[in-house]
């Protein structure tokens, strides 16, 4: 097989692989565009940001903390907290097979929830990194080509579009309920009403800063109770590996499974 | 923003294999998730005054409207298009 022919090869099984990305991808980002436009700022920003940032949660977020001229420091926070789970995706992504510098730099910067989850279920299949890349392009390129086509549609039609920002609340909703219906995220999501009732009492424009900031604070105070928890439960059933009982669960189950999280 | 959901994503390669798998940074990547998605939505919803004509009710609507078809379907798209479009009329009823 001569190189142009596995490159055609390749790229005809990425495009394959990333349409479910492209549904999800598309509609969101153009809802991103939509909702960016309109606050104001100038369109090319949804395009460029999404080449830049690519990462939807956040993205959709940065809207509303940009226009509210948020601190740099609280932006760095609420990244740092939305996107933490981003931490667990490299542990599986098969680096091996990027021989390129420039291809495993592009690796880490777009590895998405989808593109991650995509990669993870072909982890043992034989891909080639040509392919893991043109996987990552793809899907990169939906997501400009969506946010384009929103910030242009905004431009189109400026009028009807008024509570066009509710998509926010909509994909956080979806998310929430992804994690809700899991009885081992209850804790979380109590702390996490606690932790948004604290902040409210507090008020004030740091809303963010301060909920996430005191739900960290619970997280971790909840911590020692469940290590120990978890280390008797373990101890109970085998002798071995006492601190495992705490983290038995694969890193790929902390990936939500839905075309909407994104980043 | 785009820098440090970078750094995020490479902690794993940058010789912090290890950071990334201690037991309380995975119990953090567990948890977290939910409560913090859970704050956002209330984040999200935090302009609707309750005191004040429509008391919220677009918002409230749409949430419902938005959890229910996601109960039914499981299609998050679905969801979030049906829920804004909720949002959008209700907007525009009570508006």
């Amino acid at each position: 097989m001569n190189v142009s022919t596995g490159m055609r090869a390749d790229a005809r099984d990425a495009l394959r692989d990333t349409i479910p990305v492209a549904m999800g991808y598309l509609p969101l980002a153009a809802a991103y565009g939509l909702m960016l436009a309109n606050t104001g700022i100038d369109w090319w920003w949804a395009p460029v940001s999404s080449l830049l940032i690519f990462a939807g949660a956040m993205q959709f977020l940065s809207v509303g903390l940009l226009a509210a001229h948020t601190p740099l420091a609280e932006i760095f926070i609420a990244t740092l907290l939305v996107n933490f789970r981003h931490v667990f995706y490299g542990l599986s992504y098969p680096m091996d097979k990027l021989k390129r510098t420039p291809a495993r730099v592009y690796g880490v910067f777009a590895l998405t929830d989808e593109t991650y989850s995509l990669l993870a279920g072909k982890a043992d299949q034989n891909i080639s990194g040509r392919r893991i890349t043109l996987i990552q392009l793809f899907s990169h390129g939906y997501w400009i080509l969506g946010s384009f086509v929103g910030a242009l549609g905004a431009m189109a039609l400026p009028d009807s579009i008024a509570g066009i920002e509710f998509s926010l609340t909509a994909l956080f909703l979806v998310l929430t309920y992804e994690h809700a219906i899991k009885r081992e995220n209850l804790p979380a999501v109590v702390m996490g009403v606690l932790a948004s009732a604290v902040a409210f009492a507090i008020g004030g424009k740091q809303f963010l800063s301060v909920a996430m900031g005191v739900f960290l604070c619970l997280v971790l105070a909840n911590y020692p109770i469940v290590s120990r928890k978890a280390s008797r439960e373990s101890g109970l059933r085998t002798s071995g590996s006492p601190d495992h009982g705490v983290d038995d669960a694969p890193a790929a189950s902390d990936a939500v499974p839905s075309a909407a999280e994104s980043r | 923003m785009a820098s440090t959901t970078l750094l995020l994503r490479a902690t794993p390669f940058l010789a912090l294999q290890k950071a990334a798998d201690a037991p309380v940074v995975r119990y953090l990547g567990r948890i977290m998730p939910a409560g913090i998605m859970v704050i956002l939505v209330i984040y999200s919803l935090n302009g609707i005054r309750l005191t004040t004509y429509p008391y919220g009710l677009p918002s409230l609507i749409a949430v419902t409207v938005t959890l229910l078809i996601h109960a039914w379907r499981r299609n998050p798209l679905l969801s979030i298009v049906v829920g804004t479009a909720t949002y959008m009329v209700s907007l525009h009823l009570f508006g």
